[in-house]
């Protein structure tokens, strides 16, 4: 059977209707991932035998007519979630072995809603990366060229859709890390505003910009993806309590007399040329289909990536304390005590990448230090919060690229971390301002990768967002096109 | 103390919050469980969870600043403390640094040697309490869970204490508050009530502080004071012998009655506080402050000063009285019942708290209830009972639980008053004792209370004292 080219409204109607069972679905799925992913490397963990037990007792409740907003359908998610059947790695040696006793709030609401989880997926360790290649289990690889990465961190969520491994997956952005994969990938990636989606259960890289948020290939299948996952938990203080759209609802209803700014800031001359041919175009449509384009500024943007690496970087130097090998995952013992376990269990386990975050961020918080890094960056944090709220009393919508480059070659950065970072230049500023944002197919560059368009909301108006974005996703043909494996 | 040195101290208490849960999930706080059996992923520190404020604790910390006269923060702010240890399971403990929920209060203490005096209280701020170490093997430890995150208050003093006697009537004092407010328990040696104290010295006269020793694990008033005493005879010593005291942290030994170092100023830790990003910062409205102040219960200096300015006691019962609060409630009870204090305080301080001591009960356990024993003494004030025969009718009712009337009319306990059967025992009692009677008759007065004596004993306690001594007075004469 051949499924990759139904979306999830397809997929249940046909399960509704009985045409098509989840286990036969969940098999065909488990099929292609087996037949691609040698090639893709998007998976840690398969769950091909909770999955088929979770589509079996799908059918169940499809067949007595109980089914849910996703029962039946296979989806996967980042490695950075916990699940209580399989393993947790979170892209980490640290957690090779590690199975949570709790499942992520968000994964109840899937398991709730009757999803079927086929596996976990490749990211960078702890989320941090911007292209997948620091990953334990090694790069994910980018479906449209096996010799590019396919963006980061969440690296497996993006590839796995764009691939048709599965029709839908969750992932976390922190500053970009389900945008950009999404844009390197040609797939819809949504980073909901901060606190729409609960944190609790999702492995912590940045808690005060990190946010779950769903990937699929086009806009109806990552409203549907929001839908499910979206709402205030009580076991997550920073998600917030206020009632949560029916995002499927008003989907259509357009762009016509929208005002849509164009920050300038993110319209720099370093923009790679197929990238600027590409958003124009996207500007175009916008236009034709009605909505105002208007210029904006939003001014504090050069120093979005200095602030959030300083602020990320320091709130996992706290967050990742708690891999020392006292209770839980990889312990490497010494015979000289507590403090060589410590240093042994912690070198052992992290990488490169995780190491130099967790000193830069020690580093920032430290004393005689902390006023000049940490609290300087919460300060400009402050200014770019401020400098959207400003923006957004203009206009409904910003437009920006995702990303300045498309997906670059496997290790063209890794021996340059400040260029990697620099990378994420377009996605970082909405992740420190707190509000929502989304990567959507618009183009292909020259070599036939493919671009993605960011589209920015106003905080908690991910219904607008959207609305927008199919309205784009109706006018072009972007998203239908898909990599040969 | 010192004719030389002027003694500064001050102190930091861990006050552990009486709350049913802990302070970030919902893991029961109960004393003594097997070892790991009262967590969760929050107070396990697993990857991905979360903590969430338990509102309590919030309400708890406000009682113990409004009973300090602290100002309450309408804003205060939960802050990582970043450090390795095992019994710390996320590698940092949540507390307060920069905003707490209290500061800028103060409590008032006396000594019998420097008299009444109002110490400081830099701030109150909520934190989490780590697990336990056990070291129960020679090459390995094992590590419970249970108490990591049952939530704490720390108390800081400003260095306003001059002796280490002011330092435990602060610390009584204290004590007193937070168990009188029922949101610490007060068991000192289950670690419900910790103090570290900051120890310095200086020449007198000399306004800058000396360099300061911060005394750990002082878990008795007896041991506190001995770590000061301690403590400031060490420095004398260092200072006398040309050296210079150093800034660090110091072990108090109780069973050796010594201190040894335990990190010096630069092993100190750096703790990297900032604000914890899973919470948010914590919002008291001036309301909630105000439902809490209406809530506090009349506080234990307040009440002593009132048993002696309204009630008219000595200062001794109103100490005695007001020291625990179940006792001053009991007190009070009867008071209610029966207006007549100084009898009221004479009876709890004697045979209530005589009796509960002999018995090892509290008074919570008290089986004379303010009601039953207000109506013992009602029948004292009607003459139904003598002073004496109360005390009889007392035990019979701790024993029975049955009413001083029920006890009474039971063993026929009733007091004659009725001058015709006095008359008899009289006539009685003089008649048997001629001897007496010529002495007292030629001028040894004082032979009365024999007499009295007689004819109570005679009666079997039941005769009325009064008229037994009028008759005597006319037949003697």
């Amino acid at each position: 059977m051949k499924f990759q080219n139904l979306t999830i409204q397809e997929m249940r109607q046909k399960l509704i209707s009985a045409e098509l069972t989840s286990v036969e679905l969940t098999r065909a799925c488990l099929e292609r991932i087996k037949a691609t992913d040698d090639r893709l490397n998007a998976f840690i963990t398969i769950c091909e035998k909770e999955a088929l037990t979770a589509a079996a007792a799908a059918d169940q409740q499809l067949a007595a007519g109980n089914g849910a907003l996703l029962t039946g359908i296979p989806v996967a998610v980042k490695d950075i979630f916990n699940t209580l059947d399989v393993r947790t790695t979170c892209g980490s040696k640290i957690l090779n072995d590690y199975v949570s006793p709790y499942d992520a709030t968000t994964i109840t609401k899937l398991r709730e809603l009757g999803a079927v989880i086929v596996g976990k997926l490749n990211m960078d360790e702890f989320a941090m990366g911007s292209s997948g290649e620091n990953s334990a289990v090694g790069v994910a690889y980018n479906p449209w060229d096996p010799q590019r990465v396919p963006g980061g961190s969440s690296s497996g969520s993006a590839a796995a859709v764009a691939a048709g491994q599965v029709v839908a997956t969750l992932g976390t952005d922190t500053g970009g890390s389900v945008r950009q994969p999404a844009s390197h990938c040609g797939v819809v990636g949504l980073k909901p505003t901060y606190g729409r989606v609960s944190r609790y259960g999702v492995v912590a890289f940045a808690s005060s910009l990190d946010q779950v948020g769903p990937v699929a290939g086009n806009v109806e299948d990552c409203a549907l993806m929001l839908s499910a996952v979206a709402g205030y938990d009580p076991a997550d203080s920073t998600s917030v309590d206020c009632p949560v759209p029916d995002y499927l609802e008003n989907l259509t209803a357009g762009v016509a007399g929208k005002k849509i700014g164009l920050p300038k800031e993110y319209f720099i001359d370093g923009l790679d040329p197929d990238i600027k041919t590409a958003v124009n175009a996207a500007i175009e449509t916008y236009r034709q289909l009605g909505a105002e384009i208007v210029e904006v500024s939003l001014p504090h943007t050069d120093y979005s990536v200095a602030s959030y690496y300083l602020i990320a970087m320091a709130e996992a130097s706290s967050n990742l304390a708690r891999y020392d090998g006292v209770r839980f995952g990889r312990r490497q013992d010494g015979n000289k005590g507590l403090i060589e376990m410590y240093q042994q269990t912690r070198s052992a386990g992290f990488g490169d990448e995780v190491k130099r975050r967790i000193m830069m961020g020690t580093y920032a918080l430290s004393s005689g230090y902390y006023d000049a890094y940490y609290l300087k960056a919460q300060k400009v944090r402050t200014l770019i919060r401020q400098d959207f709220h400003a923006v957004f009393e203009q206009v409904d919508l910003l437009l920006t690229p995702v990303a300045p480059t498309p997906a670059f070659k496997i290790g063209a950065m890794t021996d340059d971390p400040l260029q990697m970072y620099l990378s994420d230049i377009f996605t970082i500023p909405t992740n420190l301002a707190g509000t929502c944002a989304m990567s959507i197919p618009c183009g292909f560059s020259g070599e036939g990768l493919p671009i993605g368009l960011q589209l920015i909301g106003q905080p908690f108006a991910e219904a607008e967002m959207l609305q927008a974005a199919y309205a784009f996703e109706q006018a072009t043909d972007w998203n239908k096109r898909v990599p040969e494996l | 103390m010192n004719s030389r040195y002027e003694v500064v101290i001050g102190l930091e208490v861990h006050v552990q919050l009486t709350t049913k849960t802990k302070i970030f999930c919902g893991c029961s706080t109960e004393f003594g469980q097997s070892p790991n059996s009262q967590t969760c992923p929050v107070c396990l520190g697993l990857p991905g969870a979360l903590p969430v404020l338990n509102q309590q604790v919030v309400e708890n910390a406000i009682k113990a600043g409004l009973a300090t006269n602290c100002q309450i923060a309408p804003h205060s702010i939960f802050a990582r403390k970043n450090y390795f240890y095992p019994d710390l399971p996320k590698g940092y403990q949540i507390s307060q640094f920069e905003l707490p929920i209290c500061e800028h209060g103060w409590i008032d203490i006396e000594t019998a040697e420097l008299g009444k005096k109002r110490v400081g209280i830099t701030r109150i701020h909520m934190e989490e309490d780590a697990g336990k170490l056990l070291h129960n093997e020679v090459d390995s430890s094992a590590v419970d869970l249970n108490r990591a995150c049952t939530p704490l208050l720390e108390v800081v003093s400003e260095p306003d204490m001059r002796s280490s006697d002011e330092a435990i009537a602060y610390l009584r004092q204290l004590h007193q508050i937070v168990v009188y407010l029922g949101i610490c328990n007060g068991n000192l040696d289950e670690g419900s009530f910790r103090c570290d104290a900051n120890v310095s010295i200086r020449p007198w006269g000399q306004t800058e502080l000396g360099t300061r020793a911060e005394l750990k694990n002082l878990n008795s008033f007896r041991f506190i004071k001995q770590a000061i005493e301690y403590e400031v005879e060490r420095q004398i010593d260092v200072i006398e012998d040309g050296d210079e005291v150093v800034q660090e942290t110091r072990l108090f030994d109780p069973d050796r009655g010594v201190s040894r170092s335990m990190r010096s100023k630069e092993e100190a830790h750096d703790y990297r506080y900032f604000p914890d990003p899973d919470l948010l910062p914590l919002q008291v409205s001036a309301d909630w402050v105000t439902r809490v102040r209406d809530s506090l219960p009349e506080l234990p200096l307040v009440k002593l000063q009132r048993y002696q300015d309204e009630m008219g006691l000595p200062a001794y019962d109103a100490g005695v009285l007001s020291a625990e609060r179940p006792v001053a409630e009991y007190f009070e009870g009867l008071v209610a019942l029966y207006n007549n204090p100084k009898v009221c305080s004479n009876w709890v301080m004697g045979e209530i708290l005589g009796a509960l001591k002999d018995k090892n009960l509290g008074i919570e356990d008290c089986p004379v209830s303010p009601e039953l024993l207000a109506g013992i003494l009602q029948r004292i004030d009607d003459k139904t009972i003598s002073g004496k025969i109360a005390k009889t009718v007392f035990e019979e009712v701790w024993q029975s639980g049955k009413s001083a009337d029920q006890v009474i009319e039971d063993k026929g306990l009733k007091q004659v008053s009725d001058s015709g059967a006095i008359e008899a025992i009289v006539d009685e009692v003089i008649a048997a004792n001629p001897g007496p009677v010529a002495e007292y008759r030629g001028g040894k007065e004082k032979l009365m209370g024999f007499f009295v004596g007689q004819v109570m004993k005679a009666s079997k306690g039941k005769a009325n004292p009064g008229m037994a001594n009028q008759l005597l007075k006319q037949k003697l004469s």
